[in-house]
């Protein structure tokens, strides 16, 4: 089953990630980069805007985050959200039994679907991070390190890794199903997070790092005081996106005893037989949540641009 | 301050510095021309070591360039550099871009490395921009800061990478202003432009490159007046 891949949408959605050494892409459509440079910088130089246009990298925001350029999704980001909460609003005050039981009975799932995103996204933005400063490194074994993380995670399923993890986490030591799943996502949103990582590291021009080398800084200094503050700002929209992505990936961690949404529902359901009504619910909350997250990134997005 | 001998620099196949010499004395202003691709910026981002050259020898204040024990760090400490696309810190402010590597190289305290800033901005007057992002600031005045930037290391030697060629024509006098003092307070400078003007006024030696090789190297009266070497008169009557 193809929604079972651990990124799945990617291919229908969004521009996917180019992993292709050298061949990346970065699609902030959001603006273009030159525009928010003063006038005089634009046509600073010739070399300077092609590099600028090699660095425009797709890391596939989909339709997760509506711009205020693209009124049409902005409304139909409106008509989704508001119709969502209508639709739930009607159904629980018209049909209290069964939709009023199912939404008093599931919420406990959406703290657990809360807690495995929030903990898998904090640990992913480390192995990312990681993973990213690897695969742009100049040593050899950390680089290939991180590329075989890579190349090992994109090649299986979420559902696997999952079940994978679980079971081999098992055999070493007893950890609770949560935990299981969250290093799982992590995991496997760590790989995805570090060719974002990349990608934003390398969207900050060569003249940054020569600058900064040229007064003296090493390596280290130069990546921690001028290309990752830079690289933030162009890595924070596609880090929201990973995060919605992750909370929707999230409910394949039902299927290990994760009492999360999806699993609250589906108990609910297999007690009460209410199959429809149920999973009805279920996806008018998840469309809820995830429509709501995307607005307040893009809000998040669009501070960050104006702060530059 | 620095001594080069038979550097070579390649490119795939192509020679971009083919066994040049030379040498910068100390207060030395030299000035580099030469068509587009003669390989001027390579030599001079080599002896800072932006460029790693692929043969010869490049002895910067003492400190030999091609030796694993050398920190590189440390050359660079010494030699500034301003880049034609300025390169400010756009996410820190013009007193920020000027304080950083001085407290994080330098090891100077905030305050001192603000006080050093302040002076550097005075002189090249853009005090008052000091809380300004660079974003903010028009092409002219970034070089400036960018010079400043580097002259906040204290450095012993600057290099100029075509620094007015982004500029618009109006602000490339303001620029050439700050070099000028600059030169005039005996900082040791070695500059790649197509600013012959300033060439001739500021230059104790110019060097005129073609095809990865120095063509002729003498005093501006020399170059501009009486070259002697075929391909540095096609250059001149072409852009003069």
């Amino acid at each position: 089953m193809a929604a079972l891949e651990c990124r799945p949408y990617r291919s229908v959605l969004g521009p996917v990630i180019g992993f292709a050494a050298g061949s990346i892409k970065f699609n902030h459509h959001r603006r273009d980069s030159s525009d928010s440079l003063p006038p005089v910088r634009k046509r600073a130089s010739k070399r300077m805007t092609k590099e600028a246009k090699k660095q425009i990298i797709d890391v596939g925001d989909g339709a997760a985050i509506p711009r205020k350029s693209d009124r049409g999704l902005f409304t139909a980001w409106r008509i989704a959200f508001f119709g969502a909460i209508g639709t739930l609003g009607y159904l629980v005050t018209v049909k209290p039994d069964p939709y009023l039981n199912i939404l008093k009975f599931v919420p406990d799932g959406i703290l657990v679907t809360f807690q495995v995103t929030l903990g898998a996204i904090l640990l992913a933005i480390v192995l990312g991070l990681i993973t990213g400063l690897g695969r742009i490194s100049k040593n050899r074994l950390f680089n290939g390190a991180a590329s075989l993380y890579v190349e090992i995670i994109r090649g299986i399923p979420l559902l696997v890794q999952i079940f994978y993890i679980y079971y081999a986490l098992g055999r070493i030591v007893q950890v609770p199903a949560i935990l299981s799943a969250i290093i799982a996502m992590a995991v496997c949103y760590g790989a995805y997070m570090g060719e974002v990582v990349r990608a934003g590291i390398e969207s900050i021009a060569k003249g940054q790092q020569e600058a900064a080398l040229s007064l003296g800084m090493n390596q280290r200094q130069t990546m921690i005081h001028v290309i990752l503050p830079q690289a933030v700002k162009v890595i924070l929209p596609p880090v929201g996106n990973e995060f919605i992505a992750l909370l929707k990936d999230s409910s394949l961690v039902s299927i290990i005893a994760v009492a999360d949404l999806l699993r609250r529902g589906r108990e609910f359901a297999s007690e009460s037989f209410t199959y429809f009504e149920t999973y009805t619910v279920i996806a008018l909350i998840y469309l809820i949540i995830t429509l709501f997250l995307s607005k307040i990134i893009g809000v998040m997005e669009e501070r960050v641009s104006v702060n530059k | 301050m620095v001594e080069a001998t038979e550097i070579v620099k390649i490119y795939g196949s192509f020679r971009a510095l083919d066994r040049v010499s030379f040498d910068i004395y100390d207060g030395e202003k030299v000035v580099i021309i030469g068509p587009s691709g003669s390989g001027k910026s390579t030599m001079l981002r080599s002896i800072n070591r932006l460029e790693e050259i692929d043969g010869g020898r490049i002895v910067v204040d003492g400190m030999d360039l091609l030796d694993p024990r050398t920190d590189i760090t440390k050359v660079r400490e010494e030699v500034g550099m301003v880049f034609q696309s300025f390169n400010l810190f756009p996410h820190k402010t013009v007193l920020e871009n000027l304080t950083l590597a001085q407290i994080v190289v330098r090891k100077r305290s905030k305050k001192e490395a603000e006080e050093r800033a302040m002076v550097l901005l005075e002189k090249v007057g853009l005090v008052e921009k000091a809380k300004a992002y660079p974003g903010k600031l028009s092409g002219g005045q970034q070089q400036r800061v960018a010079i400043a930037r580097s002259l906040a290391m204290d450095p012993k030697l600057m290099l100029f990478d075509e620094p007015t060629s982004a500029l618009d024509p109006e602000m490339i006098g303001e620029v050439l202003d700050v070099m000028k003092d600059l030169a005039r307070d005996g900082m040791t400078m070695a500059v790649v432009t197509h600013e012959m003007g300033f060439a001739r006024e500021v230059a104790d030696r110019v060097i005129f490159m073609d095809a990865g090789r120095i063509v002729e190297e003498g005093t501006p009266e020399h170059f501009f007046t009486a070259p002697s070497h075929e391909r540095a008169k096609l250059f001149l009557s072409q852009i003069l």
